[in-house]
């Protein structure tokens, strides 16, 4: 198929979507009408069922704790098959970069940059743990804490070598931390089990709205989803960190 | 004047989307790409998605953009 | 309001759909694939959008604060923005592997599966 045809196609394709789409969000409510007696008594009760000020997290980790336990295993599932896929192959070897070259070193990068990452990598990581802990209280909570702490790890990786950067990521304590948020989500749900209630139902003590100790098992859940986000970003990248840097084609036996 | 807020956003959304699309260079991608994320967080602020605004600054800004620079990297060519 | 905030989604949903059909390199594949994967988010905020309503973070706030906008609709796509990125990264490792086998990342270079082969 050529280019030209391809496009035609597509063009065609596009306009047929293009109008199903626009009849089907047509039959929408207009934009900005008022929202549904769910989501209105789902607001009405986050606070005074679940203690927890901010309702999206009462959703996600509550109200419909269930499709975020889902979601948690569609992140592992990524992840591990990212790890898959980036392993070493059988005709490919790790080194570590010095190796290329004996006598030159990899040039250490300029001290402002390293400054900047000194003074920015902390402060990420208060920022994700500040993100993480106040999930019930204010905006924030594990998944986007997670990816701030991630980041603290990938400023690290920017201000200093690879080598050093290595030493903060130790393979199969990621790997643990990945696996360990995924089944602490499923253990808090037993816990509701075991305390004769529904699976992942909120038996602990709830807390007055608006502390940071508030919401039952909302801010364990959001601790248990920061630790398995954190993990499986910091594990993403030490694995194209790791194809980029360390593995190289063995040059004894190239297959083809 | 929230709606002027968000209508201006959602027409910046609109064009930093195509900007990411006809920006054929995947390197220069991946800048437009942490601006698009930049506009869509700024979007969900506007439509009181705090939550989700956050999450996309994060992921947009930040995470996304590392990770197309590695795979980059990885697959550039050998000089 | 309502054509233009719906308009955007299809717009974006389309313009990632052509980027993908018309790419020339599987990095550039994927980075349309997660515009085009924006659009559902957007369309889930603007589905639960309420007219001057406020977020749902009641700190603060007076007993009756008024129309707040839908949670539930928060809710979802807040965990897909995380997740979506975790699957680009998944597939952006695919193109990583292709490249390696195959030494290029165009998808029309990629034919040797077809029986064909001229």
């Amino acid at each position: 198929m050529t280019d030209r045809t391809r496009l035609r196609v597509f063009l065609v394709a596009a306009a047929g979507l293009a109008v199903a789409l626009g009849v089907g969000l047509a039959g929408l409510p207009r934009f900005g009408s008022p929202a549904s007696t769910y989501a209105d008594v789902i607001n009405a009760l986050a606070v005074p069922l679940r203690r927890s000020t901010d309702a999206v997290s009462a959703v996600t980790l509550d109200f419909r704790g269930i499709d975020t336990l889902f979601e948690e295993f569609i992140l592992f599932a990524a992840v591990a098959g990212v790890s898959i896929l980036l392993r070493p192959l059988s005709d490919e070897i790790g080194e570590m970069p010095e190796d290329q070259a004996p006598d030159r070193r990899v040039p250490p990068p300029s001290p402002a940059v390293g400054l900047l990452g000194t003074i920015l990598a902390p402060l990420l990581v208060v920022a994700g743990l500040e993100t993480v802990t106040h999930g019930q209280v204010s905006p924030g909570g594990g998944f986007q804490g997670g990816v701030v702490l991630a980041s603290a790890l990938f400023v690290v990786y920017l201000a200093t070598s690879y080598s050093r950067a290595e030493r903060f990521q130790p393979g199969g304590l990621l790997e643990a931390s990945d696996g360990a948020g995924a089944g602490g989500y499923v253990i808090v749900g037993v816990v509701g089990l075991l305390a004769g209630a529904a699976f992942l139902s909120n038996t602990v003590s709830l807390g007055q709205p608006g502390n940071l100790i508030s919401g039952g098992t909302i801010p364990i859940l959001n601790a248990v989803v920061a630790v398995e986000v954190a993990g499986g970003f910091v594990l993403l990248a030490k694995e194209f960190l790791d194809q980029t840097a360390v593995i190289r084609q063995d040059r004894g036996g190239r297959r083809s | 004047m929230r709606d002027a807020v968000i209508a201006l956003a959602l027409v910046w959304v609109a064009a930093s989307g195509t900007a990411v699309v006809l920006t054929r260079d995947p390197l220069h991608q991946a800048f437009v790409a942490g601006f698009f994320g930049l506009c869509l967080a700024s979007l969900y602020l506007a439509m009181q998605a705090a939550d989700v605004a956050l999450s996309q600054l994060v992921v947009g800004a930040v995470a996304l953009p590392f990770v197309i620079l590695l795979s980059l990297a990885k697959v550039r060519k050998p000089e | 309001m309502t054509v233009l905030a719906f308009a955007v989604v299809v717009w974006l949903f389309v313009v990632g759909l052509y980027g993908m059909v018309t790419s020339r390199n599987l990095i550039h594949l994927v980075v349309c694939l997660s515009v085009a994967q924006s659009a559902t988010d957007l369309l889930l905020l603007e589905i639960g959008y309420v007219g001057h309503g406020h977020a749902p973070v009641f700190v603060d706030l007076p007993k009756h604060p008024g129309p707040t906008v839908d949670s539930i609709m928060q809710a979802l796509s807040l965990t897909d923005v995380v997740l979506g990125a975790a699957v680009s990264a998944l597939l952006l490792a695919l193109s990583v592997q292709v490249h390696k086998r195959t030494g290029t990342l165009d998808p029309d270079e990629l034919r040797t599966v077809e029986p064909n082969r001229s």
